[in-house]
């Protein structure tokens, strides 16, 4: 099935090369920082992990929200998604392949990342969470797979991928769990101690996530003969609505322990983000713009009309997708480090070379998730013809 | 420890001319001091190393000078090769001094006394009975010495994932932005031909280990050492698993505080304010 990949248009072929080309400066920059450091980042003691950090916690999150289709196909038997099950198994894939790339290139010795396989150390959630990011991409590329390679024979796929389908939905929920309890079962650091992290990051993923997926869906739309459906893209739209709800009142619910409790510790951190501490407040931009779209995002969503409308829809999605990025893959980061065990603050923004990195990364995501849309809409135009 | 060896040779020589017996002597000079310093000793017998600091002594001699006092730290950083980048963001800090402040921060206290009010104390890794750095580390580069409670860092296995510094409370941990051969070479002019302690490279975390690699050789740690010799004597290093050392007596007879004691780490550096 692979040569289909290679089989494009001009405007496909554009699309890649233009991809290349920012994973191309990624390259370079991330060369210039393993020769330099991470000093070329904006990373400091106090404020140690940054943007790279972010995108893993962001994009694992899209990642389990594969899930979202997989789950009322398989267990609730909703036909209707089986029709773009593949869409969000790939787009799982290349979100793993983002957030392995993001953990490589934030380590400081990356010639010994091995040493998490040589010395197994079951204590550390890191090891934990490589073990259910790896399995969970496995997962999902035999499945998609074989389910696409079976649709396109004209035949039902193997019995034992069901199983393995079966395994990969609490697996989906694993790998966001795992990847909260990174940060919620670290003492001394007051926004992540929190009980409901794995919770909001399970409702920040499942909205954002299904967001994404739609407006892929609409692009598929645009640039193939094959439509992944009305129908879908409205029970998306719901499933978006709902966890956006969720993830919206769990945010509520930190906002009430931290300010009703009063403890310093709690507030704090949100007060940086917000209002800033000590005079430094360079997130408090970032912050209100993402409140301010998670609101608009609402409200399009919840609102019939505007909900089943796709342009109002892709609005919605989009600053939906700007809204969570900016909570989980920047504030979160932030804020967890603010203020400093000290209780100092020291200010952290992203230097012109971690960006570029970060760019290539997201760039070689893309040109991956690129190429298997383009394997599974040629699959799916061929069997239609 | 309180008095040094040379120092106790020095003051029982005087001792005897005048007819007294070593210890006698000391316990006139300077009660107590002899049985604080001395217990605990031989070095590498100890079970639960843990250092008490007397930020009495410390801040006297601090306001002795007039740059205060940096003897500690120079022979630390010296000891260990510890690289300077001159930029606060990228600081390598093993043993430092902080405000008051910042050290206790969850001890508010708008009307402290004037006597520890933004006084600058000695910090450094806690060797924790409860490290959740260790809990976090993936590749166990970071590692609990069962033997003696210190807390070791293997900077040749570390990944530099920096978990462990998201996951140390009190800021102990510091990593290696840049290369530390190209770090200013002032402070360490032995640097990198000295042997004696392990060349880092770049990208890998590092922080305080109570000077492993002394007390093997059953010597006292590098900043305890520069304190003794200036006679200070504000460290106190000692095992505390053993009722008889002399951190214990220095516990049972004087309040001391922790840092961050509700978090359950169980710190092994106590403070006497
Ligand atoms: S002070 Fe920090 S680095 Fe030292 S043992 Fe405790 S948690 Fe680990
Ligand atoms: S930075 Fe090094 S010591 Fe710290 S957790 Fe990672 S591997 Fe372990």
């Amino acid at each position: 099935m692979l040569e289909r990949a290679i089989k494009g248009t001009s405007g496909y072929w554009g699309w890649l090369i233009f991809l290349l080309a920012l994973m191309g400066i990624g390259l370079g920059c991330y060369l210039y920082q393993f020769f330099e450091g991470l000093k070329v980042t904006g990373m400091s003691r106090d404020v140690s992990w940054g943007l790279y950090i972010g995108q893993l916690t962001y994009f694992v999150g899209v990642a389990a929200s594969g899930v979202m289709v997989v789950l009322p196909c398989y267990l609730h038997d909703y036909k209707a998604f089986g029709r773009i099950t593949i869409l969000g198994e790939f787009l799982a894939v290349a979100s793993i392949i983002m957030c392995l790339l993001f953990v490589f290139v934030d380590l400081g010795n990356p010639v010994r990342i091995m040493n998490v396989i040589l010395y197994p150390t079951p204590n550390s959630i890191l090891f934990w969470d490589m073990i259910v990011l790896n399995v969970y991409m496995l997962l999902n590329i035999i499945i998609g797979w074989n389910v696409l390679a079976a649709e396109r024979k004209g035949i039902h796929y193997q019995q034992w991928i069901k199983v393995l389908i079966y395994i990969s939905i609490p697996w989906a929920f694993s790998i966001h769990t795992v990847t909260a309890f990174l940060y919620a079962g670290i003492p001394g650091r007051h926004y992540w101690l929190t009980a409901i992290m794995a919770a909001r990051f399970l409702s920040s993923a499942f909205c954002a996530g299904p967001a994404l997926l739609i407006l892929l869906c609409l692009i598929v739309r645009k640039v193939s003969k094959f439509d992944p459906g009305k129908e879908q893209i409205r029970t998306l739209a719901g499933i978006v609505a709902y966890a956006m709800i969720f993830n919206v009142f769990f945010f509520l619910l930190e906002l009430f322990t931290a300010f009703y409790s009063q403890i310093p510790g709690h507030m704090h951190p949100i007060v940086f983000l917000f209002k800033g501490l000590e005079g430094h407040g360079n997130f408090v931009p970032w912050m209100w713009t993402a409140a301010v779209f998670a609101i608009l995002s609402l409200v399009l969503l919840i609102v019939p009309a505007t909900r089943r409308n796709e342009g109002t829809l892709t609005v919605a999605c989009i600053i939906l997708i700007i809204a969570t990025w900016i909570d989980k893959g920047l504030g979160l980061i932030v804020g967890g480090f603010t203020p400093t065990p000290f209780h100092t603050v020291t200010e952290y923004w992203p230097t012109t070379p971690e960006m570029l990195i970060t760019i290539g990364v997201w760039a070689t995501g893309f040109f991956v998730l690129t190429i298997l849309y383009k394997i599974a809409v040629s699959v799916k135009e061929e069997v239609a013809a | 420890m309180g008095v040094d060896r040379r120092e106790f040779l020095k003051i029982a020589g005087y001792a005897a001319l005048f007819g007294l017996g070593g210890k006698a002597a000391i316990d006139i000079l300077s009660p107590g001091e002899l049985e604080a310093s001395m217990q605990g000793i031989p070095l590498t017998q100890g079970k639960r190393w843990s250092m008490v600091i007397d930020m009495r002594k410390c801040l006297k001699q601090q306001e002795a000078g007039k740059d205060g006092c940096k003897e500690c730290m120079i022979a630390c950083h010296l000891e260990h090769n510890v690289p300077d980048w001159g930029n606060p963001k990228h600081a390598i800090k093993w043993i430092w001094q902080d405000k008051y402040e910042h050290v206790f921060p969850e001890h508010p206290n708008q009307f402290i006394d004037e006597g520890v009010r933004h006084k600058p104390f000695i910090l450094m890794c806690n060797h924790c009975v409860n490290p959740p750095c260790v809990r976090v580390c993936p590749t166990q580069a970071t590692f609990k010495r069962e033997s003696d409670g210190i807390v070791a860092m293997d900077m040749h296995r570390c990944i530099g994932c920096r978990f462990c510094m998201a996951a140390c409370p009190y800021g102990s941990r510091s990593f290696n932005w840049g290369n530390p051969r190209k770090a200013p070479k002032e402070l360490n002019p032995d640097y990198p031909t000295n042997r004696a302690y392990p060349e880092r490279s770049k990208g890998v975390v590092e922080k305080c280990n109570f000077c492993v690699e002394l007390v093997a050789k059953g010597e006292l740690p590098a900043c305890v050492q520069a304190c003794d010799k200036i006679k200070v004597h504000a460290l106190n290093f000692g095992d505390l698993d053993d009722p008889k050392s002399n951190v214990r007596k220095l516990l049972r007879e004087h309040y001391t505080i922790r840092r961050k004691p509700a978090l359950g780490t169980e710190p092994n550096l106590f403070y006497i304010i």
